[in-house]
């Protein structure tokens, strides 16, 4: 029993990280049906920007207390991480879309943006893998054998913050409005007095500034830092959202959390070697029976 | 025998039913209409008949062959062909493409013969492309053989489509609004092309058209359709007095 | 005379080329790269039918390279290694038995092609290039856990077949056999794309309901394309196993797969001929950035200012290449050919040749 509580707890932890960086997948297609494929190393960024920030905050110039660190380092993370996600979309998408080019091209220069992110990591800050410095206190609750620290529920409580929060922009906000409109009709939505562009970068901010809180809390949990963090784990989570159904955020949020459960899931019973072959099986196996993912709906073509 | 039968057809869409309890008879060389106002489910009926739906209920026959099941390739492959109420053209390959790409079902050769290149290849490539080459020089597109059709205009784009589709060499062609967005010469021409066809080919034909002239100049009998279910059908004289017609209509100047 | 130009030209080329590639006028750095020429080649104009002429997203390519390339792997060192217990033929089959293998490749990555194709039958778009990046995960980690063919660790031998055949005649086999696949994958493509029966995939891309409806089979043409494509792929693969006598499942991962969209896009969707020379450009840029004189010259304006960085050509080569194609993809969207053959962009090179 406690065996399986504490499974749970670890798929929720890694579902959390999926689910939150799935969102950022989502929201943006949702809006652009585009598959913004930097995402995952926007996520990266994520991590080296709260490296950056913790590392210069604890270093002798500021001084500061790890806790005062971390409080400061959340926003200022997200912030930076937003910039990224903002200058990527004005500097990379932005023409092309004027240009009305191709979808496909839209989509092959984010997967190239993505590697630009990779390599010109690598190529500036070198091989070394980073250590993340602590800035919280770790401590551990147990329960039986069950254990739980306070990074684990920070992580879980943000990914379910994060999606309540994304879920009443979306749904309940005038700009959400905005945003879901957008993706039906590209055409009318500026005719009614909607600035589109202001939209499309407001949904970057979000995507990206919760990558970039994905970033900083995965590089708390697990501290070593390297350019390609972001590939897999972005990759994955873009699958998730696909699963769940890409471009509803209800979808990104269970999508990422079935991710985590089945991967947890295999681990316990197979080797962990085993894990990807089983997530990515059964993943398929999900598109195979419903294409459109769990919660996307299926079209119909009207002629 | 009758060529096509339709019995009882009724479709859903959710809660919606587009077609309902739809019964049709046709003899081979009849020329039909099927009139009713938008949304009435006309073109669903078409999407049934070609196979694109599953019917929720009924049956539809062709020439004896239940559909049943088929998928819309097979449909066609029995001798039905059609066009689309807004032009369905393949835009980025030449009218002559169009036209040999639409006789895929009687191709004939396999993958490996296309990449071989032998005598069954040749022979097959020029039987389709002489009744492409045939096709067009009757439907007078010959000289517009090599062009892209998205540079067409709109009128020759229709001919193309119906070129195309007579290209299935179908027994039952299904014409979905033909002379929409056609300005008045290019409807008397296409009058004149539908006639034509029916004329000189053993072909049996069902029309939807919101046109009166056309479909009055044309058909033999009219259908009436509304809210998916039949409200009259008859001659075209019968059809224009009928009050419940006018009734259906009522705003529409076109009766 | 123009009906066998090309044909001649290609011909007299190749045989030159094997010339030079035996009497050792052109050293085995240059062959590599020749036949890495031919490989991207392969994997471009492939993944071209998919991505470019039915105008499908797929994004898991080298899931089919990588079938390909185990499954020749195994067969090669299952017939004329020692891995797996002695040679199953003698040494003097090699060269008759050798594209038997690669095929026997091509038709193992086929066959993984399934599992694609079958549900493109009813989706598309993003929803299949998400497809297709889980068959090439899976395709992996399953080869990963597969011990008996060296898991993660990768798995060598293959270059028994290759000496074998040279002991057996001298001859530069290797770049032999790349330049008859690549001409037969080209050959393959053109001739499929050009027949009536192959130009249902373009139907099936510029209006899949028109198609169906139109009397062309959708769903076998889908699987037919997806099918000749992985298994060309599946060759390519094949032939790099062999070249480079070292597999590995992580040369196959979603990076193979980019490098191979990279070269179809830019050479524009749906162009042969486009595919064919992004192909060439691609391997030739990847070679010359190699170069780590040439690295540091470009980047002695920024090495100026910060002495101590000393970038390696490897990695900056993966942030030019991506650099590169974004500007291109700015300046010019549709790639170097658009959607026309290198006839269409100069009808006077009709008069000279014609490729079926
Ligand atoms: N695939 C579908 N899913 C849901 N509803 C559909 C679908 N196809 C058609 N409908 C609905 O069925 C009804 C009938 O549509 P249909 O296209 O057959 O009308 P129509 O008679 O052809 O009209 P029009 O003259 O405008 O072409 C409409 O209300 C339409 O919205
Ligand atoms: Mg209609």
């Amino acid at each position: 029993m406690d065996f399986i509580i504490q499974n749970i707890l670890n798929a929720l932890q890694w579902g959390s990280f999926y689910a939150l960086i799935a969102l950022g997948y989502t929201l943006v297609y949702g809006v652009l049906r585009l598959i913004n494929f930097a995402h995952g190393d926007i996520f990266m960024v994520g991590a080296y920007i709260a490296f950056f920030l913790a590392t210069t905050m604890l270093g002798p110039s500021f001084g500061l207390s790890p806790f005062m660190t971390f409080v400061i380092a959340v926003p200022l993370t997200m912030a930076l991480t937003a910039c990224v996600g903002v200058t990527l979309e004005r500097i990379a998408y932005r023409p092309l879309r004027r240009k009305g080019a191709h979808r496909l091209y839209v989509v092959i220069t984010a997967l190239m943006c993505g590697l630009i992110l990779e390599y010109g990591n690598l190529a500036v800050l070198g091989a070394s893998r980073l250590k993340f410095p602590d800035l919280i206190e770790k401590s551990i609750w147990s329960v039986g054998d069950v254990t739980m620290t306070n990074l684990k529920v920070i992580v879980i409580v943000a990914a379910v913050v994060v999606f309540i929060f994304l879920n009443f922009i979306v749904t309940k906000t005038k700009i959400g409005m905005a945003m879901r409109g957008i993706s039906y009709d590209k055409f009318a939505i500026p005719l009614m007095g909607i600035p589109i562009d202001s939209i499309i970068v407001f949904t970057f901010i979000l995507g990206s500034g919760f990558a970039g809180l994905a970033g900083l809390l995965f590089a708390m949990s697990y501290p070593i830092l390297e350019p390609f963090m972001g590939m897999i784990i972005g990759w994955k989570a873009f699958i998730a959202a696909v699963v769940g159904g890409i471009g509803d955020i209800r979808g990104a949020f269970y999508g990422g959390f079935l991710l985590g459960f089945i991967e947890v899931g295999v681990v316990t019973v197979f080797p962990s070697t085993y894990r990807d072959l089983f997530a990515f099986s059964i993943l398929l196996l999900i598109l195979w029976i419903k294409p459109t993912g769990l919660f996307g709906m299926p079209q119909s073509t009207k002629i | 025998m009758s060529l096509l039968k339709i019995d009882g057809l009724t479709q859903r869409f959710g809660g919606l039913q587009a077609v309902s309890e739809f019964n049709i008879e046709m003899k081979g060389g009849e020329l039909m209409g099927l009139i009713g106002p938008n949304g009435a489910g006309k073109t669903t009926i078409f999407n049934l008949v070609s196979g694109f739906y599953q019917p929720t209920e009924g049956t539809i026959t062709l020439d004896g062959t239940p559909t049943a099941g088929l998928k819309p390739h097979q449909v066609t492959s029995l001798g039905v062909a059609r066009t689309f109420q807004n032009i369905r053209l393949w835009h980025d390959m030449t009218v002559l493409d169009n036209i040999r790409i639409a006789q895929h079902y009687r191709m004939g050769y396999s993958v490996w013969d296309s990449v071989i290149r032998g005598r069954k290849y040749r022979e097959c490539e020029q039987r389709i492309l002489k009744i492409a080459e045939e096709l067009l020089d009757a439907m007078s597109l010959t000289e517009y053989a090599r062009e892209f059709p998205k540079n067409l205009p709109y009128g020759l784009q229709r001919r193309v489509e119906i070129a195309r589709a007579m290209s299935i060499q179908p027994k039952l062609l299904l014409l979905d609004e033909p002379a929409a967005g056609l300005n008045s010469s290019d409807v008397e021409g296409l009058i004149k092309l539908i006639r034509w066809i029916h004329d000189s080919f053993d072909i049996t034909i069902l029309m939807i058209e919101h046109q009166m002239k056309v479909v009055t100049s044309l058909c033999q009998w009219i259908k009436v359709i509304d809210f998916g279910a039949t409200i009259a059908e008859g001659t075209a004289e019968d059809i224009q007095s009928n009050p419940a017609v006018i009734k259906a209509y009522l705003g529409d100047d076109t009766i | 005379m123009q009906k066998y130009s090309l044909n001649v030209l290609m011909a007299a080329l190749a045989v030159m080329l094997l010339a030079l590639a035996h009497f050792r006028i052109i050293d085995n750095y240059i062959q590599a790269v020749l036949m890495f020429v031919g490989i991207n080649i392969m994997m471009s104009t492939s993944l071209n039918l998919v991505n470019g002429n039915m105008g499908e997203f797929t994004c898991g390519h080298a899931a089919f390279m990588c079938m390909g390339a185990y499954t020749s792997s195994v067969l090669s060192v299952l017939f004329f290694g020692k891995n797996f217990g002695p040679p199953m033929f003698p040494e003097s089959m090699a060269m008759i038995v050798f594209p038997a293998i690669i095929l026997l490749g091509g038709v193992a990555a086929s066959l993984t092609s399934v599992l694609v194709a079958v549900p493109a039958f009813k989706t598309r778009d993003d929803y299949l290039a998400i497809i297709t990046i889980a068959v090439n995960y899976m395709v992996i980690s399953a080869i990963e856990n597969m011990d008996f063919i060296g898991g993660s660790r990768g798995f060598q031998g293959m270059k028994d077949t290759v000496w074998a055949m040279n002991d057996t005649i001298s001859f530069p086999w290797m770049l032999f056999w790349v330049i008859t696949f690549t001409v037969f994958c080209v050959w393959t493509i053109r001739r499929f794309i050009t027949s009536t029966y192959g130009k249902g995939v373009n139907a099936v891309c510029q209006d899949e309901v028109a198609a169906e409806i139109m009397s062309v089979n959708t769903n076998k043409i889908k699987l037919v394309n997806f099918m000749i494509s992985a298994g060309l792929a599946g060759c390519a693969g094949g032939l790099f196993a062999h070249i480079v006598g070292y597999v590995n499942p992580q040369s196959f991962n979603i990076l193979k797969s980019t490098e191979a969209m990279v070269m179809v896009y830019l050479g524009g969707m749906g162009s042969l001929s486009g595919a064919v020379i992004s192909a060439i450009v691609f391997t030739g840029l990847l070679e010359v950035l190699r170069s780590q004189a040439l690295v540091d010259a470009m980047l002695s304006p920024v090495t100026l200012f910060f002495p101590d960085w000393d970038p390696s050509a490897g990695v900056i080569k993966w942030v030019f290449i991506p650099l590169l194609l974004v500007l291109i993809m700015q300046f010019r969207p549709e790639g170097i050919m658009g959607n026309k053959e290198l006839s269409d962009v100069f009808p006077k090179l009709k008069k000279y040749y014609t490729f079926k």
